[in-house]
C-alpha cells in the first residue's frame, strides 16, 4: 500500500504551499526583531546601548555627540532596546538588506 | 580480502555540516570507521570567557541553530544556580514552551533529513511543510525565526498573552493534524522506509550503556534516562515519562523521536494552559562565584554545562558538552559490519549537530 499517495495527490490538486520569493513576501509578524532605529531627540548619549551590546555594534561618541551603528555587525538581540532609560531606540520589524558593501550608520545629536 | 578506505564526508549530500567517516570497507561491507571532527571550529568557550557574563546568553545561543534556545536555556539555569536567584514560576512555563516548541521543529527537521538521505523526497518535503507553522509560532512568539533571544538570566524576555495563546494553540493542531494525515501514516506503515530502517545500526542495551549514548539513541535502545526527569524549569509541574523503544534499530530511533513529537505538542499546549499569571523575569544583581554544573535535554540528548566564576563580570570557564558528541562512539559501533548504502540513514539516526559538538 503506497502511504504517501494521498498526500501526493492531495498535494498536486491543491495550490503551492511556497511563495514566489523575491516578488511576494510575506510581512514579518509584528514584533519581529529587525533593524534598530534611533531617535536623537530623545537621546541622551548615555552610552547605556553601547555597554549592553553583546556584538559591540553601537559606538558612542560623547564628544562628538554622535552615535555609530553597524547593522552588519548587529545580532537584533534587542538587548539595547530594553537597556534605554530615554526610550529612545525602536526595533523595525524588517531586518536591514543584503548590501555588496559593509557600512556604518552615524547618527549625530543636535 | 583487501580493504578500501572510502572518505564519507566532510561535504556529502545528507550532512548539513561537515564530519568526516573515513569508512574501511571490504567490498560492500563496512568494517571500521574512523571520525574525523574539527572543520568547523569557532572557539566559542574562549569567546565566552572574554565577554561579560550577561552577553555570554546571546553567544550560548550561536553554539547551534537548531539547539539554540536550550543552550540559552542551559547557561542561564547554571548561572542562576550559582547566584541563587529563583525565576518566577510563569517564566518557568514560558521557558518549557519554547524549549519543547524547538524540540518540534527540530525533530520534524531531523525526519526529513531521514526521508531525504534515504530518497524519499516528498517526506522531506511535508516534513518541512509542517515545520513551517512551528518556525511562524516561533517567530510570532519570540521575534526570530531561529535564534530565539527571549531567555535571559533571570527569566525571559517576552510573554504571551491570551490572545497570542488562542492563535498559538490553533497553530499548534493545525501543525499536529497535518502531522497525523501526511506524516505518521508513512512513518508508520510504508514498507519502503522500514525496509531501510527496521533491523539497520543496531546498538544494545548494554553497548547504549557502555559506551555513553543519550538522548533519543539510547532510549530507543530501551533505556529510560531523561533529563527532563529531573523536573528542571516547570517539567516538575507538568510531569513528565520518557518515551522508550527497546529495538535500537534506525526506526526505532524514528519512533521515539516521532512520539516524543506529539509528546512535546502536548507540552507546549499544556503550558499554555498551565501558565500561572504574574512576572516574567526578576532582577539579578551582582557577578557570578563558584562552579556549577547544568544540564538540560536538548532534541539529541543531554546537555551539559560547566561554569566557572569568579566574582567578575567575566567568567573563569565554559565548557560545554553537547550529545552529539557522545552519540559518535555507539555510531562507530553501530556502522561496524553494515551495508556502505546504509551508512548515511546510520548516520543521520544519531541527529548529528557538528557546530554543537565543536563550538
Amino acid at each position: 500500500m503506497p502511504w504517501m499517495l494521498p498526500t501526493v495527490i492531495k498535494n498536486l490538486l491543491s495550490k503551492p504551499a511556497t511563495r514566489r520569493y523575491p516578488y511576494v513576501k510575506r510581512p514579518p509578524f509584528p514584533g519581529a526583531r529587525g533593524k534598530i532605529q534611533f531617535d536623537m531627540e530623545k537621546c541622551d548619549l548615555c552610552t547605556a546601548c553601547a555597554r549592553v551590546c553583546p556584538a559591540n555594534a553601537i559606538i558612542v561618541d560623547k564628544e562628538a555627540k554622535t552615535i555609530k551603528y553597524d547593522p552588519f555587525a548587529c545580532i537584533y538581540c534587542g538587548n539595547c532596546v530594553d537597556a534605554c532609560p530615554k526610550d529612545a531606540i525602536t526595533m523595525d520589524i524588517y531586518y536591514s538588506p543584503p548590501a555588496p558593501e559593509k557600512s556604518q550608520e552615524t547618527m549625530l545629536k543636535e | 580480502m583487501a580493504r578500501t578506505v572510502i572518505p564519507f564526508g566532510p561535504q556529502h549530500p545528507v550532512f548539513p555540516e561537515a564530519l568526516q567517516l573515513k569508512l574501511e570497507c571490504e567490498d560492500e561491507k563496512v568494517v571500521n570507521a574512523i571520525p574525523a571532527i574539527g572543520y568547523i571550529h569557532r572557539g566559542i568557550e574562549k569567546a565566552a570567557e572574554l565577554n561579560a557574563f550577561r552577553n555570554n546568553v546571546f553567544l550560548c545561543e550561536r553554539i547551534c541553530g537548531i539547539c539554540s534556545f536550550m543552550h540559552a536555556l542551559c547557561y542561564c539555569q547554571g548561572i542562576e544556580e550559582m547566584m541563587n536567584v529563583e525565576i518566577p514560576p510563569r517564566a518557568k512555563f514560558l521557558r518549557v514552551f519554547w524549549a519543547e516548541l524547538s524540540r518540534m521543529h527540530n525533530h520534524l527537521m531531523w525526519l526529513g533529513f531521514l526521508a531525504d538521505s534515504m530518497g524519499f523526497e516528498s517526506l522531506f518535503m511535508q516534513c518541512w511543510r509542517a515545520r513551517e507553522i512551528i518556525l511562524d509560532v516561533t517567530e510570532m512568539t519570540t521575534g526570530q525565526r531561529v535564534i530565539y533571544g527571549s531567555c535571559s538570566i533571570g527569566g525571559v524576555r517576552r510573554d504571551i498573552d491570551k490572545e497570542m495563546a488562542q492563535d498559538i494553540e490553533k497553530r499548534l493542531i493545525m501543525a499536529k493534524e497535518m502531522v497525523d494525515s501526511d506524516i505518521s501514516p508513512t512513518v508508520f506503515h510504508d514498507p519502503s522506509l522500514k525496509r531501510r530502517t527496521v533491523g539497520k545500526g543496531i546498538l544494545t542495551k548494554e553497548q547504549a550503556i557502555s559506551l555513553g549514548a543519550a538522548g533519543p539513541v539510547l532510549r530507543a535502545s530501551g533505556v529510560p534516562l531523561d533529563t527532563r526527569q529531573t523536573g528542571y524549569a516547570a517539567f516538575k509541574e507538568i510531569g513528565f515519562e520518557p518515551i522508550v523503544e527497546t529495538a535500537g534499530d534506525v526506526y526505532a530511533r524514528t519512533l521515539v523521536r516521532l512520539r516524543e513529537w506529539y509528546q512535546s505538542t502536548e507540552f507546549c499546549l499544556k503550558s499554555l494552559s498551565m501558565m500561572p499569571e504574574g512576572e516574567i523575569a526578576t532582577r539579578v544583581v551582582g557577578r557570578p562565584k563558584g562552579e556549577v554544573i547544568s544540564r538540560v535535554e536538548q532534541h539529541r540528548g543531554e546537555v551539559f554545562y560547566y561554569i566557572k566564576g569568579n566574582g567578575t563580570n567575566n567568567l573563569e570557564r565554559l565548557r560545554v558538552r553537547t550529545p552529539t558528541f557522545a552519540n559518535i562512539p555507539p555510531l562507530l559501533v553501530m556502522l561496524r559490519g553494515c551495508e556502505l548504502a546504509d551508512v548515511p540513514v546510520i548516520t543521520l539516526s544519531i541527529d548529528p549537530c557538528i557546530a554543537c559538538t565543536e563550538r
